[in-house]
């Protein structure tokens, strides 16, 4: 899906969704930015901020390509 | 000519190295070289959603002709690989055809290890879609089932083909105590009676002398002189990376593709390798290094295709060793070095029935690694602490901290590091 992203100008940041349906707290996304994810009392996925700025935006989709389940999107607002 | 990254080897290395360059902004073509004629899936769920019907082929699908399409990465499935001419810099597919490189990645991969006392009818290996598949196919018509084998691939297929309803399941392993090096003794034997509790009947200790079909059944002889009876054996033995391909390659080889921190073939600085076939030097240990799970190999990934974009900036492929298996309703994670050899103490989640964390320490009593059951805060503790060494000056403290875990609120942002 991120592919899709072409870096074209300023518009509207990014956001990451989470399926917490899907997520098996394996982590690893809390391993590559843990500024942006955690894990829960419950167990899945915690996000720490719910938008990606620009100069973050490698590191997120990053740790996002790492979730095993696929449970992490980024999408255009 | 335009460059071109070759990428050998289409599952989750291969594909997210393609993703990663394209993500990097690699301008060149990017080919993905795949001897399966399927489109690249995943592996994890071979031996438990994929196996126990709660996934789909399509659902375990890692890249899509559609989604190859758009990230510019040109598919090459059904054709394995067959010689690499590092000289020429191409690399020749089965086919015949040659294919040009300016970087390759290699990324084939590992194998299970064959069975030794043949493979009749009923004897099943585990490694790609289809063995899941016709394995599935033989659970689904009921036991008995005997697994030769008590690691991750063994227990993992134990404990579907229960979760399938396959009433009479036998692992069997020569080790006493199976996985008691890679865990301790301790964890180990909690995982071992994880089976007794799901019904499942545990030979450890004993050895496999043969397999014979008998009739409609098979007949697994074991070392002491018994005998079982099984409908379906699955044998889950260990793998062995796939290098054949490369033996005149002039590429250095020992138990895989040698590496220097960078994840470059000692030999050849245009040659790289990710995941399972890769055995690189790893900065944090200072030692040849060959990991065979999932997360290595896409941190691999992302390490090489930084390293191919940026020969200027090379990255040291320095991350701590992560893996997990899932079995029955337990879910084990293991972070950075474990096992009998580290002196070891385990902390229990007063909060939750088995859950609990065993921390590693070396022989200075630095905090080297755990190993988590059923508690996924205590991992996240200890994956950061283990992350940023120095960190955490040694177990002791690594115990405060998870210890800390049990009683901590929840996170939120402004309390997040």
């Amino acid at each position: 899906m991120e592919e899709k992203s072409k870096r074209k100008g300023a518009k509207a940041m990014p956001v990451i969704k989470v399926d917490t349906e899907l997520c098996e707290s394996y982590a690893n996304c809390v391993a590559s930015a843990d500024d942006v994810f955690d894990i829960g009392d419950e167990g899945t996925v915690v996000l720490l901020q719910p938008s990606v700025p620009e100069s973050d935006r490698a590191r997120v989709e990053e740790a996002v390509r790492k979730c095993p389940v696929g449970a992490l999107r980024i999408e255009e607002e | 000519m335009t460059s071109a990254a070759v990428i050998v080897g289409a599952s989750v290395g291969g594909v997210h190295t393609a993703r990663a360059l394209r993500a990097d902004g690699y301008g060149g073509e990017v080919v993905l070289v795949g001897a399966e004629n399927a489109l690249p899936y995943d592996k994890p769920p071979l031996s438990k959603e994929l196996l126990a019907g709660r996934a789909t082929a399509e659902g375990i699908c890692l890249l899509t002709a559609e989604q190859a399409a758009e990230a510019d990465i040109r598919l090459a499935l059904g054709t394995a690989a067959v010689r690499l001419d590092t000289a020429e810099r191409r690399v020749e597919l089965a086919d015949g055809s040659m294919l040009p490189y300016s970087d390759l990645v290699i990324a084939t991969g590992a194998r299970p290890r064959p069975s030794p006392w043949g493979e009749p009818a009923g004897v099943h290996i585990l490694r790609t879609l289809e063995d899941s598949v016709d394995l599935g196919e033989d659970l689904r018509r009921g036991g008995p089932l005997v697994v030769v084998g008590a690691g991750f691939i063994g227990a993992e297929v134990a404990a579907t083909a229960r979760g399938l309803g396959v009433e009479d399941v036998t692992i069997v392993d020569p080790i006493p105590v199976p996985l008691g090096k890679a865990l301790d003794v301790e964890c180990a034997t909690a995982l071992a009676e994880l089976h007794s509790r799901h019904g499942v009947a545990t030979r450890f200790g004993v050895g496999v002398s043969g397999i014979d079909p008998v009739g409609d059944r098979l007949a697994v002889r074991l070392t002491d002189g018994s005998e079982l009876t099984a409908a379906t054996v699955v044998v889950g033995i260990g793998v062995v990376p796939n290098v054949e391909w490369l033996a005149d390659s002039g590429l250095r080889l020992d138990n895989g593709v040698v590496c220097d921190e960078y994840s470059r073939s000692v030999t050849d600085p245009h040659v790289h390798a990710v995941g399972d076939v890769a055995r690189w030097l790893h900065p944090r240990y200072q030692q040849l290094t060959r990991v065979e799970h999932w997360t290595n190999a896409v941190d691999q990934a992302d390490c090489v295709a930084h390293n191919i974009v940026h020969p200027d900036q090379l990255r040291a492929h320095d991350a701590v060793p992560y893996a997990w298996t899932d079995q029955y309703d337990w879910k084990v994670q293991l972070v950075g070095r474990t096992g009998a050899d580290y002196e070891q103490i385990r902390i229990d989640n007063p909060g939750a029935a088995d859950s609990f964390t065993t921390l590693y320490a070396g022989s200075g009593g630095e905090f080297v690694g755990a190993v988590v059951a059923n508690w996924p805060r205590a991992l996240i503790t200890c994956r950061r602490t283990l992350k940023n060494p120095g960190s955490v000056g040694g177990i002791d403290e690594a115990r405060r901290l998870v210890e800390g875990v049990r009683t901590a609120p929840k996170t939120n942002a402004g309390a997040a590091r």
